[in-house]
């Protein structure tokens, strides 16, 4: 599929107009879930999921290990396929169109919603290829826009002074914080719809975690984003819904200062508190 | 309670003081590197014994046949009575005619059939793959030469219009046929171990498998897939078998493929079988063309090894 610079633009500033305070029913839905179950095999990885990803917010999915919640964001850019042994049944609404959908191109679905990786994984290649290797592939060529697109990211992704006096030089010379950084900048090239991140400052000393958190908090105002983390003090911080999974299921979702201070059920308010996970 | 356990430590600590075995290890332990050393040095040894004798015997041929008569000669005829002629240019020509082939045939296919394997294959086939690629690796050369001789060249002989039955094209399609192998499992090698976050990587930003192989993987690997070729090419270089049987015994100085060739190894093949006599300037010219054969793979092995050092894509 090849994206048209202009076009992008555009929708990007159609994505400005509605980050005005709204009423929270107004809120456009980018996806909804309907009946989502997954197995591995035998292994029955999601179980009757239901939930609703509202633009320009960032939504959290934390629980313990195992409990389905990187399966689900693998899920929605359908990265999950990779396992030859996935099967699914239900349905995931992205923009209102299923994803699930065999005639659903996975191309044009991962060229609309971005991910980040739990470990940096910046191609071996220089920075300034890192960042243009999504509009190549899509078809941009030209020389002046592929160097705006790359200061723009950079910019976006909030490591562009960082890096703007070595843009030829291989990006695993960054340390792990500004790799992360730049494969978020790398995502951003391509103008995405959604960003899903997947534990992405767990491999990341505190002081770059901090400087990823304040990046998301910057980058909801022109993208969703659906943000796995193992760090619940994360999640309070820098989410607005935050989902709590167990074993496959979604046991509450909410609001991220519901789940926080008022959980409805037992075991969110067991998870949160630390008593187990 | 406590007395037991001092017991059974107190015995087993005497068991370990009293045993012989220290003595014994501590012998092994004294003398192993010694023994490990002298098997190292054997074969260093071994090595630098025949490269010495090779420069050597290459010495006496100069001394009969100036350097570069035999540089630049481009007339390789060392029987002809009175007036033997050694320029070796024909020689070389013959040989990168056949390596030249081989390289044109076994690169493409062997790169195509690496990320076939890598990237697209099941789990299932690359493991049923791999093995048989490894025995055809193991193919005696002298098959692959009566299969030149044999079956390739009466084939070729049908499309190709005046191609003799000695010519360089068949040995050099064969060549390539041997050498295959080695580039494509060398390649899968180096392919499958860029890691998969990388691929993920691509992936996740829209990119179709296609892409994904030449884009990320194919660069990621190129280190290994230029030292894969590079080793295959002097592998060509020195095969002497097949070029030996389906190649001819005419050195000529020209382009010309469907005619009968003479490669380096071919001649040494040639009067090492024949009768030339020890101490005779044909005698000698076996080590000044096997001197020449020794540079060109050497370069090669080098090459090869400097590639993969320098051009290494760091992940």
């Amino acid at each position: 599929m090849v994206l048209d610079f202009k076009e992008e633009k555009t929708i990007v500033k159609r994505n400005q107009a509605t980050t005005k305070p709204i009423a929270d029913v107004a809120k456009n839905i980018v996806y909804d879930t309907r009946n989502l179950n997954l197995w591995y095999g035998d292994h029955h990885g999601l179980k009757d999921v239901n939930l609703s990803i509202y633009e320009n917010e960032v939504t959290a999915i934390i629980g313990p290990s195992g409990c389905g919640k990187s399966t689900y964001l693998k899920t929605l850019n359908r990265m999950v396929e990779l396992v030859p042994i996935v099967r699914t049944s239900g349905e995931i609404l992205y923009r209102e169109r299923n994803i699930l959908d065999k005639n659903y191109t996975v191309e044009e679905l991962r060229t609309r919603v971005g991910m980040v990786f739990q470990k940096p994984n910046p191609f071996p290649k220089s920075i300034y290829d890192n960042i243009a290797y999504g509009p190549r592939i899509h078809g941009i060529k030209n020389k002046k826009i592929l160097d705006e697109i790359v200061e723009k990211s950079l910019r976006g992704a909030a490591i562009w002074d960082e890096v703007k006096d070595r843009l030829n030089q291989n990006a695993y010379g960054l340390s792990g914080g500004q790799q992360q950084r730049i494969c978020i900048a790398r995502c951003l090239a391509i103008e995405p719809d959604v960003i899903l991140m997947d534990e992405p400052t767990s491999a990341l000393d505190p002081i770059s975690t901090l400087k990823v958190e304040e990046l998301v908090q910057e980058l909801k105002k022109d993208y969703s984003i659906v943000i796995v983390t193992h760090n619940m003090q994360q999640a309070a911080r820098i989410s607005d819904r935050t989902a709590f999974f167990l074993s496959g299921e979604v046991v509450e979702y909410d609001k991220t200062d519901v789940i926080f201070q008022t959980p409805a059920d037992q075991r969110t308010e067991d998870y949160i508190s630390g008593r187990f996970g | 309670m406590v007395s037991q356990k001092e017991d059974k430590t107190s015995s087993v600590q005497q068991l370990i003081v009293n045993s012989r075995n220290q003595k014994t290890k501590k012998i092994v332990e004294k003398a192993m590197p010694a023994l490990l050393f002298s098997a190292a040095i054997i074969s260093i040894l071994t090595t630098f014994g025949i490269v010495f004798t090779l420069i050597f015997e290459t010495f006496e041929f100069f001394k009969r046949v100036s350097i570069t008569d035999f540089l630049f000669g481009t007339k390789w005829l060392p029987f002809s009575g009175n007036e033997p002629l050694f320029g070796i240019l024909p020689l070389i020509a013959g040989t990168l005619k056949v390596t030249l082939i081989a390289v044109v045939v076994a690169v493409p296919f062997g790169i195509a059939s690496a990320i076939y394997l890598s990237e697209y294959a099941s789990e299932k086939t690359r493991r049923t793959v791999k093995p048989i690629l490894e025995v055809l690796a193991g193919v005696p050369t002298i098959v692959y030469g009566f299969f030149a001789l044999t079956f390739v060249t009466p084939v070729l002989q049908e499309i190709v219009p005046g191609l003799k039955l000695f010519n360089a094209l068949s040995p050099g399609i064969v060549v390539g046929i041997m050498i295959l192998p080695m580039i494509t499992s060398l390649s899968e090698d180096a392919m499958s171990s860029v890691p998969n976050s990388m691929r993920e990587g691509a992936l996740a930003l829209g990119a179709t498998k296609f892409e994904v192989a030449i884009k990320v993987v194919l660069p990621a690997a190129l280190s290994g897939i230029v030292a894969s070729v590079v080793l295959a090419i002097s592998r060509a270089i020195g095969e002497t078998m097949i070029v030996s049987l389906a190649g001819g015994s005419t050195p000529k100085f020209d382009l010309n493929v469907t005619d009968s060739i003479q490669t380096m190894t071919a001649y040494i093949v040639q009067v090492s079988t024949g009768d030339a006599g020890y101490g005779t300037t044909i005698y000698y010219s076996i080590y000044s063309v096997g001197f020449t054969l020794f540079i060109f793979t050497l370069v090669m092995n080098l090459l090869a090894h400097y590639i993969s050092k320098r051009f290494r894509e760091v992940y």
